[in-house]
This record gives C-alpha cells, sequence and structure tokens, in this order.
C-alpha cells in the first residue's frame, strides 16, 4: 500500500508539471493523491490539460465510473436515496416531454380565449393543469407571425422549460449552439433546414434569468377542423425552441 | 472579464448538429442529472450557486468536459466546498459514516412533488425604474460589482449596448448576491430588446433582434 502512495504520488507529480498536489480551492490543507486518482492522471496527464486543483479531480476519469463513485459515497452517508434516483430519471424519460408543449401550443391553436390567457398571464392556468413545476416557474410564451421569428438559447448555461419540454436535447446545450444562434441566428436556422418566409424577422431570445421562453410556432395551412389532438401531433420539440416549424398535416 | 461559460457570439465552435438529439444519450447522463437534483433537495446551496460551480471549472475542463460531466464536476467541488463530502471520501470511493445531513436527503415519494412544486424567484420590491418602451443602456464591463470573478447572468456581449425595455417580469432574486450567500437582493427585471446590429455589428441583418432577461441594477437610463 505504500508503494502505492508513492507511486501515485509520484503521478500525481509528475502531471502538475513537478509541483505538489494540493486542492487548496476548498480545503487549503495539502493532499496527496491517491486511490484511482492517479489513474485519471496517467491517461488525462498525456491527453489533455487537467486541473488537479479541485476535487472533481479526485474521482475516476471515466464519467460513468466517475458517477457511480459518487452515487456509492452518497448513498453510504445516507445523503442520496437511489430509489429518488430512479423516480426522477423516469420523470424525465416518460412523463415531462416536448408532448406537454404540445397540447399547450395546439390549444392555443384551437381555443383564442385560451392563447390570450397564455399570452398575458399563463401561470395561473399552467398549474391548473399540473404544468407547473421546477424550470417551469415564470413561463413566457412567444409567438411566431408572418413578421417574427422566436428562437430560444441559453448562451451562459442551458435554460429550458422543463415541465413543457423535458429536459434539453444535446445539441440545445451544445457550444456551437449557445455561442452561434445569437450572433447567426439565420445560419443555426438553415443548418436545422429552417428557412424563413420574406420579410420575417429573426428575434433571439437569450434565457438569461429564471424566466422561460416557449415559441408557439404558426399554425400550418390545412389544420382547419382537426381536433386538439391532431394538432398538438404537428407541434414537434424543435418548432417550441424555434429551430423547427410545425409539421404540415399528413406529412 | 467574463470566464469560459460566457460564451454568445463566440467564434471556432462549428456547426451545430441537430441529430445530436437525445436528452439522454447516455445512462450515466441521467444518473447525473439526478444526483444534481437530489443533492441539491439536501439545501446546502442554491440554484446560482450550483451555475457558479459549474462555471468555476478550470478553463481546460469546461472545453474539455462533456455536458454532464461539467455538473458532476460542480457537483462534487460543492459538495466538498459544503462539508459534505471528503476529499478523503472521494479517493476512496467510500463514504466515511452517516452524514448529519441525511434526514434531508430526498425520497422517492417525494421526488415528484418536489419537482412539480417548482421554486419560484420572484419577490415583493419597489417598483421597477425604467417602463416598457424606455431606452436603456447595459453597464459596462459585464462583471459581478460585488465580488470579483464572481457570478452574473449579465452576459459580456451585451455589455453597453443600447436597447428598449420590452417587458416587465416584477422583481426576481439577484443571482450575482445570491450565487455567493449574500441575500436575494430581489430587484426588477427586465426583458430588454435589442437590435441585432447594435450587438454584432453590420454582420447582423437590418432588422433581427434580441432580447435578453437583464436585472435593474445592469442597466443605465439611455
Amino acid at each position: 500500500m505504500q508503494a502505492f502512495r508513492l507511486l501515485a504520488r509520484y503521478v500525481g507529480k509528475f502531471c502538475a508539471g513537478g509541483k505538489d498536489v494540493s486542492c487548496a480551492f476548498v480545503t487549503g490543507h495539502e493532499m496527496p493523491l491517491a486511490g484511482w486518482t492517479w489513474a485519471a492522471c496517467l491517461w488525462q496527464g498525456h491527453v489533455m490539460p487537467h486541473d488537479h486543483d479541485h476535487p472533481h479531480a479526485h474521482l475516476p476519469s471515466d464519467p460513468a465510473l466517475r458517477v457511480k463513485a459518487l452515487e456509492t459515497i452518497l448513498t453510504e452517508k445516507g445523503l442520496v436515496d437511489p430509489a429518488a434516483l430512479d423516480e426522477i430519471v423516469d420523470t424525465y424519460q416518460n412523463r415531462i416531454g416536448p408532448k406537454n408543449g404540445a397540447s399547450v401550443v395546439a390549444k392555443m391553436w384551437a381555443d383564442p380565449a385560451f392563447r390570450e390567457e397564455m399570452l398575458t398571464d399563463p401561470m395561473p392556468r399552467l398549474k391548473e393543469m399540473a404544468l407547473y413545476g421546477r424550470q417551469g416557474e415564470h413561463m413566457v410564451f412567444v409567438e411566431n407571425t408572418a413578421e417574427v421569428h422566436n428562437l430560444v438559447v441559453c448562451t451562459l448555461c442551458s435554460c429550458y422549460p422543463w415541465p413543457l419540454l423535458g429536459i434539453p436535447p444535446g445539441w440545445y446545450k451544445s457550444d456551437a449552439y449557445r455561442a452561434r444562434s445569437v450572433r447567426e441566428p439565420r445560419k443555426v436556422l438553415s443548418e436545422f433546414g429552417v428557412t424563413l418566409s420574406a420579410g420575417q424577422k429573426v428575434r433571439v431570445w437569450d434565457s438569461t434569468a429564471e424566466v422561460r421562453y416557449l415559441v408557439v410556432p404558426r399554425r400550418p395551412a390545412g389544420a382547419e377542423g382537426l381536433s386538439q389532438e391532431a394538432l398538438a401531433d404537428l407541434v414537434t420539440r424543435d418548432s417550441m425552441i424555434g429551430t423547427g416549424l410545425a409539421r404540415e398535416p399528413g406529412a | 472579464m467574463s470566464r469560459i461559460h460566457d460564451m454568445g457570439g463566440r467564434f471556432g465552435t462549428g456547426a451545430v448538429d441537430p441529430d445530436d438529439n437525445a436528452t439522454f444519450a447516455k445512462t450515466w447522463h441521467e444518473r447525473a442529472l439526478a444526483l444534481n437534483l437530489a443533492c441539491g433537495a439536501l439545501g446546502q446551496w442554491n440554484i446560482d450557486a450550483s451555475r457558479h460551480a459549474r462555471e468555476c471549472l478550470s478553463a481546460a475542463d469546461y472545453a474539455g468536459f462533456s455536458y454532464y460531466e461539467k455538473w458532476l464536476g460542480g457537483l462534487t467541488d460543492s459538495l466538498v466546498a459544503k462539508g459534505v463530502l471528503t476529499l478523503e471520501e472521494l479517493d476512496a470511493g467510500r463514504g466515511d459514516g452517516v452524514s448529519p445531513l441525511t434526514g434531508r436527503a430526498l425520497k422517492a415519494e417525494n421526488v415528484a412533488p418536489a419537482l412539480a412544486a417548482g421554486s419560484p424567484y420572484t419577490r415583493d420590491t419597489d417598483a421597477a425604474m425604467f417602463a416598457v418602451g424606455d431606452r436603456v443602456q447595459v453597464r459596462r464591463p459585464a462583471r459581478n460589482v460585488a465580488v470579483s470573478g464572481g457570478h452574473t447572468r449579465l452576459p459580456a456581449y451585451a455589455a453597453g449596448a443600447v436597447g428598449v425595455i420590452e417587458l416587465l417580469h416584477g422583481a426576481h432574486v439577484f443571482p450575482d448576491s445570491n450565487a455567493h450567500g449574500l441575500g436575494e437582493a430581489p430587484e426588477p427585471l427586465y426583458a430588454v430588446r435589442f437590435a441585432a446590429r447594435a450587438l454584432w455589428g453590420n454582420e447582423a441583418e437590418a432588422d433581427d433582434e434580441m432580447v435578453l432577461d437583464l436585472w435593474q441594477s445592469y442597466l443605465e437610463p439611455a
């Protein structure tokens, strides 16, 4: 074990460019690298710059193992109940997703009084409809028209209306989308295959606060007389972010 | 002045990949999300502090980490910073005894009520200084004025720009304060509309616009 610790310490110094490795970021005390950290270091020291000043560097480098390790420690300390984790995952895998938002948009298309309510003061009604909750406490609906196409982004992190759309897709959280949708929204739209009508301006909403924006796409031609359920089938997740349009009926 | 997370407008990121479409591309992604929510229930930090923890990842880690690795990094750092876990426990991969916080652990039966309850950020405070249609200038530079290098929700690209108040959101908790344990310090929050060209120059389309949510102390009359 002593030999192992020495090896770990040597590797730690090697990775830190010869400096003594400390985790002064939070604890202020010196602490040799040990356990699996040295293996992470062997791997990452040659692949990318790696920051040993942060506690997260004390977990395995493989992210799947890192999650597992953290869950194990937290469970042993009585801080996390794995059944609660299962419940959270099930909620966002199977129960809360873009169908919620699509049902609201379809109802806005079908019911002018409801549309007015959603555009002016949506929260009381959303609470009634059990479409309120974490990351959807302050909703604002922004409607696409012949003049304006709306697009939603969060440049600073990944803010997104969870109760209505679920957890965001990978691209929404990507550096490319966060960086470019504000500066060159039309190019980004073209990467999603979206072509705007002549004369439509683009309005990009950067979600910098706890207000969550949902785009109300334009109702496609030929959707008259469809039931709300059939209308909801035309409303895609991307159309409620602004990187898509509603589907044409029969398409 | 800004940290690496402040990405709006950055060049060099490549194309957006619409096929990167999954909510959870890997099983561990969903577990990482769930761990973050469950640990939030321990009540040791607020949402602004958790964002700041991710922002405090080193630039190399932030750039090299996948999305949920950033969440895990911020979470682990926060757990140690708050004394919930120790570095020794991380190294050993084992918890050293039951935590005094165990009574706060989120139980499966409380998940649905907790998620449905949400956490509203509006507060009752004084009337807003600006009205819809008022012209305002964003203060410059974009930084936390109380804490050097501290959390702020003022993106660098908006600093100094002149826009128009589009919406009043009421008073909201102020992240620049709340992230650092300095109190909620609620302020009026506005959606402010800018001409795209005011932010990006003439490369932007003449009629295109951007709207950002900005707190009152980020703004001055213009």
